[in-house]
């Protein structure tokens, strides 16, 4: 990486529009473990693993799987966001692994929101 | 039949209420990728401030913007930066406490785990208006994962070249390490971070000289929070006139808040100053757990702060009008505490811990929060007596008039105003030899109430030591000769029916 200049900062800020706005992308969706001290602790690590199993298994490559830091509502995680591209961002809370294959099956490959682990559809806006 | 829908997050009473400037990034950007907090608007604000704005510009709208301290004593930001730009000397340093020692607060460790970048950002502007080159994030050891998160932010950002030698080609210059800490909550004092950092034992010093003069290593130092370098690159960006339309008068903008306890919904959130603590409990995160249970009392401000109760939920949140109370805003941290609470054990816990903490070398705070200990083990274990309250407020005060640093000078807090708001319950531990809280073992009978058993087993199935007799249908009993006291029939019990 090679020292930047402003102009620089505009470049990646563009480039970059794609991996963070899944509306922006080629991508199906965007799967996002919220992996902060909170998260881990309640057991977010063996989700991202049953998530990356799933990815690899079903030889997915339009799907995006990252993580993030605490998400807030700390008491209810392992939380993930789903977003797929058209939607609204959908937060799931108390995920565990057999949880994350069912969301990853049935809502960001099959289009269903799985209702019963949702807690809410949409996203933060800063202020 | 109807199909469940998802509600929508802006409905939420936890997200509706909240304004994200500390948090903007929170869920939104891996922490460890520089660019996505670059495609956030990350960095613009250091390119403004280094290419655009003079040292006087920068700290003219910080002042403006009405920004003070994050970490508890609400200094104004603006006025620390302008002592320390006005401070002789080509040496000077930028520092971050990352210290956060309170219990029950987590705001910084979740900033610096959740974007990194956002309080660098902040460092490298507030560098540039004071002049300095040469910078210290100070976390303590306890956080690995936000130091892993920062160090990777730091080799980001220097590849970048957003650290190092001039800076987007501004000819800035600044150099950024993290110090860990190693236990120690003294060290989250200004001047004691200091000596840490310097390879000393962590001890306050007096004041003056101030540290914008004369800090680490004897150079002039700004020591920030976390939390207020991650408001920094807004303000720039936004300008300060944006941030001075969020909160209150005298205290503009917003404050982190890690609210914990006997609420539904616990975890980190950010809210306009001024808001009521009665909107942050209820409609925030969602009131008293379980339905037999009731707001007892707010904690907030930490070991420095104090309790306040649910008559005074109308209290804005602010620093004005906490320190009115006899608090004080503190760090963030927030504990709700329900009815089965007692407030001389948790002002026990608090002076526990800052007597454990107490760095030893001013004599008020040494031995006089002690003897503040003693004082509260005593009443809590039914050797209160008359007069021992009164010892308590004058003792207190003398401490808090005599205390060389901040620990000294606020660990009587959580005392005075427990005592001045829940009077009746110490009167109750020293006359009546009771703890209406039921939390203090010395003061129970280890009784079950007949009358208000409701022959549930809850009590059956917590306890560890086989002492409590029950089947289905009958009233529980307590087998004195085999209770160990451990409470956990007090916790389970859903009826207040153990004395």
């Amino acid at each position: 990486m090679s020292k930047l200049k402003l102009e620089d900062l505009q470049r990646i800020k563009e480039a970059v529009k794609s991996t963070l706005d899944v509306n922006a992308s080629d991508h199906r969706a965007k799967i996002t473990v919220h992996m902060g001290t909170c998260g881990i602790s309640a057991g977010a690590i063996p989700v991202m693993e049953a998530l990356q199993q799933e990815v690899k298994s079903q030889d997915v490559s339009d799907v995006m799987l990252t993580s993030s830091g605490c998400p807030g509502l700390c008491s209810q995680e392992p939380m993930v966001t789903v977003e797929r591209k058209g939607e609204e961002a959908v937060k799931y809370v108390f995920v565990d692994a057999e949880k994350a294959r069912k969301i990853f099956n049935e809502h960001v490959m099959g289009g269903n929101i799985v209702v019963k682990h949702a807690l809410s559809q949409g996203s933060e806006e800063e202020a | 039949m109807p199909e469940k829908t998802v509600p929508k997050l802006k409905e939420l009473g936890f997200f509706r209420h909240q304004t994200l400037v500390a948090l903007r990034n929170r869920g939104v950007i891996n922490p460890d990728y520089i660019d996505e907090y670059i495609g956030r608007d990350g960095y613009l604000a250091t390119a403004k401030a280094l290419l655009e704005l003079t040292s006087e510009e920068i700290i003219g709208e910080i002042e403006k913007s009405g920004l003070r301290g994050r970490g508890g004593a609400g200094f104004s930001t603006g006025m620390k930066w302008k002592f320390c730009a006005g401070a002789q000397g080509d040496v000077k340093y930028i520092l971050c406490n990352g210290d956060e020692g309170d219990p029950g607060a987590f705001m910084d460790r979740s900033v610096l785990e959740a974007d990194p970048h956002t309080v660098l950002e902040g460092m490298i502007i507030a560098a540039k208006a004071i002049g300095a080159h040469t910078g210290y994030i100070y976390v303590r050891a306890e956080y690995p994962l936000a130091i892993k998160r920062l160090t990777k932010a730091i080799v980001d950002a220097k590849n970048y070249g957003l650290l190092g030698e001039n800076i987007l080609d501004s000819g800035f210059d600044l150099d950024l390490e993290i110090y860990q800490g190693a236990g120690a909550f003294v060290c989250g004092e200004e001047t004691a971070l200091m000596r840490s950092i310097e390879g000393q034992r962590g001890m306050p010093r007096p004041r003056p000289p101030f540290p914008a003069y004369k800090g680490l290593f004897d150079k002039p130092s700004v020591l920030n929070n976390v939390e207020t370098f991650a408001n920094v690159p807004r303000i720039i960006l936004k300008g300060a006139d944006w941030y001075n339309s969020l909160g209150s008068e005298k205290s503009r903008g917003t404050k982190v808040f890690a609210v914990s306890g006997c609420v539904k919904n616990i975890g980190l959130i950010e809210v306009p100053m001024g808001m009521t603590l009665g909107t942050v409990v209820n409609d925030i995160c969602g009131g008293i757990k379980g339905r037999k249970r009731k707001l007892k009392a707010v904690q907030i401000g930490g070991p420095s702060g104090g309790c306040l109760p649910e008559k005074l939920m109308n209290t804005p949140v602010d620093y004005e009008s906490i320190t009115k109370t006899g608090a004080i805003m503190g760090s963030g941290g927030m504990v709700v505490m329900d009815n089965k609470s007692c407030m001389v054990d948790v002002a026990k816990f608090f002076l526990g811990f800052t007597t454990e903490e107490s760095c030893g070398k001013c004599t008020p705070c040494r031995e006089g929060n002690l003897r503040l200990l003693e004082k509260l083990t005593d009443i809590c274990e039914g050797r209160g007596k008359e007069g021992d309250l009164e010892y308590l407020e004058r003792l207190g005060k003398y401490i808090i008039n005599t205390s060389l640093c901040g620990l000294g000078q606020t660990a009587p807090n959580p005392i005075l105003t427990t005592i001045r708001y829940f009077r009746d319950e110490y009167e109750a531990h020293i006359r009546d030899k009771k703890c209406p809280g039921k939390k203090c073992p010395a003061l129970l009978d280890f009784t079950v109430n007949e009358e208000k058993c409701t022959k549930c087993g809850r009590c059956f199935k917590a306890c560890p030591a086989e002492a409590v007799i029950w089947q289905k249908k009958q009233v529980a009993r307590i087998d004195k000769s085999k209770c160990t006291q451990c409470m956990s029939c007090f916790s389970a019990c859903n009826d207040d029916a153990i004395d």
